[in-house]
């Protein structure tokens, strides 16, 4: 796959769709391709975070370590990003990703990334977007399971 | 040391002084000899004295001595000679005179000569031994470039001094007082006049040259302080730019500067009047010759003949003179210089030289309690660090030591590593204070291991077993010419007063460290270093590194092995497309396409890319089929894709991190190139501009830029280009360039290289940790792992150990203090670069491993993590410098005291 395909796979996500395509070819350029087997990790809870990762094909499980054992949380496809978060609070990794097909990424390292960010705004208004939909998500949720456990309790 | 250098020198050098004496007395018979011959030349056979009548002869060589008692004895009745004869006879005399006073100088000079030289060594020698014996506590006030200078420029002018110590003022002081009797038998008062003048300067010139002497002790100091505040400028150079203070030192630099200049120039001044004065005075004694004995002799009081041998005589006199004062001020200059050298030196409680004395037997163990006796000990303020600590640490204990740092724990384990040395009572061992005991007993038997380390500039295999080096162990055998050079050096050695210890010899104490030698050595250091934790940093080494094919045979005999059980674990764990092979009729994605045209590896520094594009042979290759064309073509593609990226960011921009083929400072350059050659043919460009363009082609790499250049045409085009390239090959390429040889190990190449015979997948997720874990556990299975630590142990750990970092080198210091497999090991907060887990995992390792295999040492740790005290038999704690509680981990914890507080 060359650059300019990379290009049009990342304008079609979100994230990056206000920006110039001049720019996401850059930003293809500098960061790594690579692949992955289904079943390899691309990182693991607890490690630090030192990229995100664009899923370029393919998709990947999303698993969280709990006392019971491995669960799995969620499942991305191809067209996303994955670890951004990680890296903005600078925390270690909330939890393991694994391929779960064949996967071909674009590893942007966490400088490059934070880079971007301050270049271009509207990315970061974006991935504002996209946290505050997350929050509001997550508080829904909460909220649920608070009167549900009311609702036990009574 | 002796404060007076002439007595130094005579002390040490008496019987090669006497010896040079009696050989210039014996020197002057054929000096004068030669001075009478010339005459006799003259006037015998040249004007013919003796030769009158035709066909005479005389005499030649007649040897006849009247001896007292005896009467004449003659020896030689000497040979009748022609006039002719004569002459070639006196001549040919005369030529011999030349050549054995030739000879007697040359003697003269070289044996005085190596007698300096010697003495240089013994001086040089004898300080670096005070040194290495100084009490620790000097070392906190001196500067180690100062040492330096003082050791190895400060006393240079003494070696040149010794020849003439004793043998110039013999001679020219003979000469001078000679000369002067001449004179004052030829009148008495003309003589007083002379012997006056010379009182004048013998006076008054010493007296001037006191201040020359201040000045030049002055400017000795000055240069020396100036040299230790280079050194400093040096090592602290991280701190000068840390804090922009670089105008700051280069203030005091030019003050320094400026000082030196002032003294040099007062120096400079002084000692020119001082020559004038003394050439005046010299000159002023025939100024009185011709007016007093002038107006004498016009008064008829002196005979005119008396006045011209006189003058004549006195023709003598100044040049020895002015020698011996030359001498004179030499002596003194050296006799300043070697004082303050030697004030430097005269430390009081220097070490003994028997604590330090050669032990090549091994030493018994320590079998006996280590006692600290009512232990106080001060930093250099004066304040307490350690009060009145009274404790025993028995063999085998293993004690924790904890308190916050200041605590005065790390003060007690510096005590027991003799760094410092108690203010008030002792650390024993069965009785004996151990700043008595000799360092073959504390050097061996106890290990000390802190944060901050040393390494000395050597490989890290010399660092690693550097405790083991007490002595020289095996006695080297020498034959033919290394014999004699040997027997040579020993013998100079003697005679300088330097130690006669053979460097060549195998310094490694193999048996205390619990093997039988270097064979497997790798038994006791593998489990060592997997406990520090530091193998794998030195497999890393070992896998950048180019390995000697000379001495790592094991491993390189094997190579081939080694890259088929590679491919065969990688094909079983359907890892085959981590690493791309080079193969010889294949185009390799992964490499550059530098790379695949080479298809080998350069020698460098012999052969570099530079080197190899201008090479004709080289050219002409890239020539044929137009690949250069092609080549070029690609280059203005990469260079106009690069542009397009990066021309509108800041040259700091961390993308340019990626850039592997231009730098930021390139881009408008190749902005400029393409403004004029695009949509041009390759005539356009000029040769240099070609190179800059064809340049960036050879490091693209297809699937890390992914430009989309490379199609299977130009691949094929590449492929046949190297495969000319090396059919064909000149000698002198053929020398510095190794072909990929799937057969043979490159020694060119770095192991890692030599293993993968290939390049791992750009597009592999983590292929090059993946790599290494894979190549750690093939090294294991297939039984060389010992080798390639080996290699890594030929890593060049740069000075001071610069090389390695921070956490490495503070591991290694652990190994070392491990490795020598003491009685006690102290571990002083060794560890605080690591991470609190590793140093954990360390400490566990290292209790866990050294009580493991039979030979059970007392560990005293002061600890960093409290936590980690249960690991201990024994756990004692300190707060303010005193010993506050002391028991087992349980008793500690029970009690409600600090310990509990510290754990919590």
């Amino acid at each position: 796959m060359l650059l300019k395909d990379e290009v049009e796979m990342l304008r079609r996500i979100p994230l990056f769709s206000g920006v110039a395509p001049a720019k996401l070819k850059l930003l293809a350029f500098t960061s790594e391709r690579v692949s992955y087997k289904s079943g390899q990790t691309l990182f693991r809870q607890g490690d630090p975070a030192d990229a995100a990762y664009v899923i370029l094909s393919g998709g990947a499980d999303i698993l969280s370590d709990t006392p019971s054992g491995e669960i799995k949380v969620a499942e991305i496809e191809h067209d996303s990003i994955v670890g951004e978060i990680a890296i903005l609070c600078d925390v270690s990794r909330t939890a393991t990703v694994r391929a779960n097909s064949a996967l071909e990424a674009l590893r942007i390292s966490k400088d490059h990334f934070l880079k971007l960010l301050s270049d271009y705004p509207e990315m970061t208004i974006e991935i504002m977007r996209v946290l505050a939909d997350r929050l509001s998500h997550t508080t829904t949720e909460l909220s649920e399971a608070r009167s549900k456990q009311r609702q036990a309790a009574k | 040391m002796e404060t007076s250098l002439t007595r130094y020198i005579w002390s040490n050098t008496r019987l090669q002084q006497i010896w040079i004496l009696f050989v210039v007395a014996v020197s002057m018979i054929p000096y004068f000899m030669s001075f009478d011959l010339p005459k006799q030349i003259v006037n015998g056979p040249i004007q013919g004295n003796g030769f009158e009548t035709p066909g005479a002869t005389r005499t030649f060589m007649h040897l006849e001595y009247d001896v007292p008692l005896l009467g004449k004895i003659e020896l030689f009745q000497g040979l009748e000679l022609t006039r002719f004869q004569t002459l070639m006879a006196l001549s040919l005399v005369f030529l011999l005179l030349v050549i054995i006073n030739g000879l007697f100088k040359l003697y003269i000079n070289t044996y005085k000569g190596r007698l300096g030289e010697r003495m240089l060594r013994r001086i040089r020698f004898e300080l670096i031994d005070r040194v290495l014996r100084f009490p620790p506590a000097q070392f906190k006030r001196i500067k180690s470039a100062e040492i330096a200078t003082m050791i190895k420029d400060e006393v240079e002018p003494m070696g040149g001094f010794t020849g003439d110590a004793f043998v110039q003022p013999a001679l020219l002081g003979g000469q001078a007082i000679t000369a002067l009797v001449f004179i004052i038998m030829q009148n008495f008062w003309l003589g007083m006049i002379a012997a006056g003048i010379v009182a004048i300067q013998g006076v008054v010139i010493p007296r001037m040259r006191k201040r020359l002497l201040e000045l030049g002790r002055q400017r000795q100091l000055t240069a020396r302080e100036l040299s230790g505040r280079v050194g400093e400028i040096v090592e602290g150079i991280g701190t000068i730019h840390g804090n922009d203070t670089s105008n700051f030192e280069r203030a005091d630099i030019a003050a320094r500067l400026g000082l030196i200049f002032s003294i040099r120039y007062d120096l400079y001044q002084w000692k020119f009047l001082v020559k004038f004065i003394n050439n005046f005075l010299a000159q002023v004694t025939p100024f009185l010759f011709y007016s007093i004995g002038g107006f004498l002799a016009l008064q008829g009081r002196l005979d005119i003949g008396q006045l011209v041998a006189v003058i004549n005589a006195y023709k003598d006199l100044p040049g020895p003179l002015k020698e011996l004062i030359d001498w004179d001020q030499a002596r003194q200059d050296v006799q300043v210089k070697y004082n303050q050298v030697v004030e430097q030196f005269n430390v009081d409680r220097l070490v003994d030289p028997k604590i330090q004395a050669l032990v090549p037997q091994p030493v018994n163990r320590l079998e006996h309690s280590l006692n600290a006796v009512n232990l106080t000990v001060s930093d250099d303020s004066g304040a307490p660090l350690l009060r009145h600590v009274t404790l025993e640490i028995k063999p085998g204990e293993t004690v924790a030591i904890v308190g916050n740092s200041g605590s005065g724990a790390e003060a007690l384990a510096e005590a027991f590593a003799r760094l410092v040395w108690p203010e008030q009572g002792r650390i024993t061992i069965d009785g004996t204070d151990i700043l008595e005991l000799p360092e073959s007993v504390t050097g061996r038997r106890i290990a000390y291991a802190a944060s901050d380390t040393y390494f000395f500039h050597g490989t890290l295999r010399d660092n690693l077993l550097y405790g083991l080096k007490h002595a020289p162990l095996t006695k080297v055998e020498y034959e033919g010419k290394s014999a004699t050079r040997y027997r040579w050096e020993i013998n100079e050695a003697r005679r300088a007063g330097n130690p006669e210890l053979d460097l060549n010899s195998d310094w490694v104490d193999y048996a205390s460290a619990g093997v039988t030698g270097p064979e497997d050595l790798f038994k006791v250091v593998r489990p060592v270093l997997d406990a520090v934790l530091i193998s794998q940093d030195i497999l890393d080494m070992a896998l950048r590194s180019l390995v000697n094919t000379a001495t790592h045979t094991d491993l390189t005999d094997r190579i081939v092995e080694l890259r088929q059980a590679l491919r065969k674990r990688l094909k079983k764990e359907q890892l085959d497309d981590l690493v791309v092979p080079f193969r010889l009729d294949e185009y390799n994605p992964q490499a550059t396409i530098g790379e695949n045209l080479l298809f080998g590896s350069m020698k460098r520094p012999m052969m570099t890319n530079r080197k190899l594009a201008a090479h004709p042979y080289f050219r002409s290759i890239l020539r044929e089929n137009d690949l250069y064309i092609d080549l070029y073509t690609m280059g203005l593609e990469i260079a106009a894709n690069a542009v397009e990226l990066f021309q509108d960011l800041p040259p700091d921009h961390p993308f340019f991190q990626q850039l592997t083929f231009m730098t930021a400072d390139d881009i408008p350059t190749y902005q400029a190139l393409l403004q004029k050659l695009q949509g041009r043919g390759i005539e356009a460009a000029s040769a240099d501009e070609r190179t800059s363009i064809i340049r960036l082609s050879f490091s693209y790499i297809e699937p890390r830029h992914r430009f989309g250049l490379l199609n299977a045409q130009l691949m094929a085009k590449i492929v046949d280009a190297r495969a000319r390239f090396h059919q064909n090959m000149p000698d002198d390429l053929k020398a510095v360039i190794e072909r990929y040889d799937p057969e043979r190990f490159a020694a060119s190449a770095t192991l890692l290289d030599n293993v993968l015979f290939g390049r791992i997948g750009f597009t592999q997720a983590d292929g090059s940790d993946r790599i290494r874990t894979i190549l750690r556990d093939l090294f294991d299975r297939l039984g060389l792992f010992e080798s390639v630590l080996s290699i890594g142990m030929d890593f060049d750990v740069g000075s001071g150990g610069k090389r390695l970092t921070n956490v490495q080198r503070q591991k290694l210091n652990v190994a070392r203090a491990l490795l020598k497999r003491a009685d006690y090991v102290i571990l002083n907060r060794p560890l605080p670069a690591l991470d609190q887990r590793v140093q954990d995992q360390i400490t566990r390792n290292i209790m866990k491993d050294l009580h493991e295999e039979g030979h059970a040492p007392a560990i005293i740790w002061v600890l960093s993590n409290t936590a980690l005290a249960n690991l201990f038999d024994r756990v004692i704690v300190f707060d303010k410098g005193t010993l506050v509680e002391d028991g087992t981990h349980a008793t500690l914890l029970e009690k409600d005291g600090i310990f509990r507080e510290l754990v919590s």
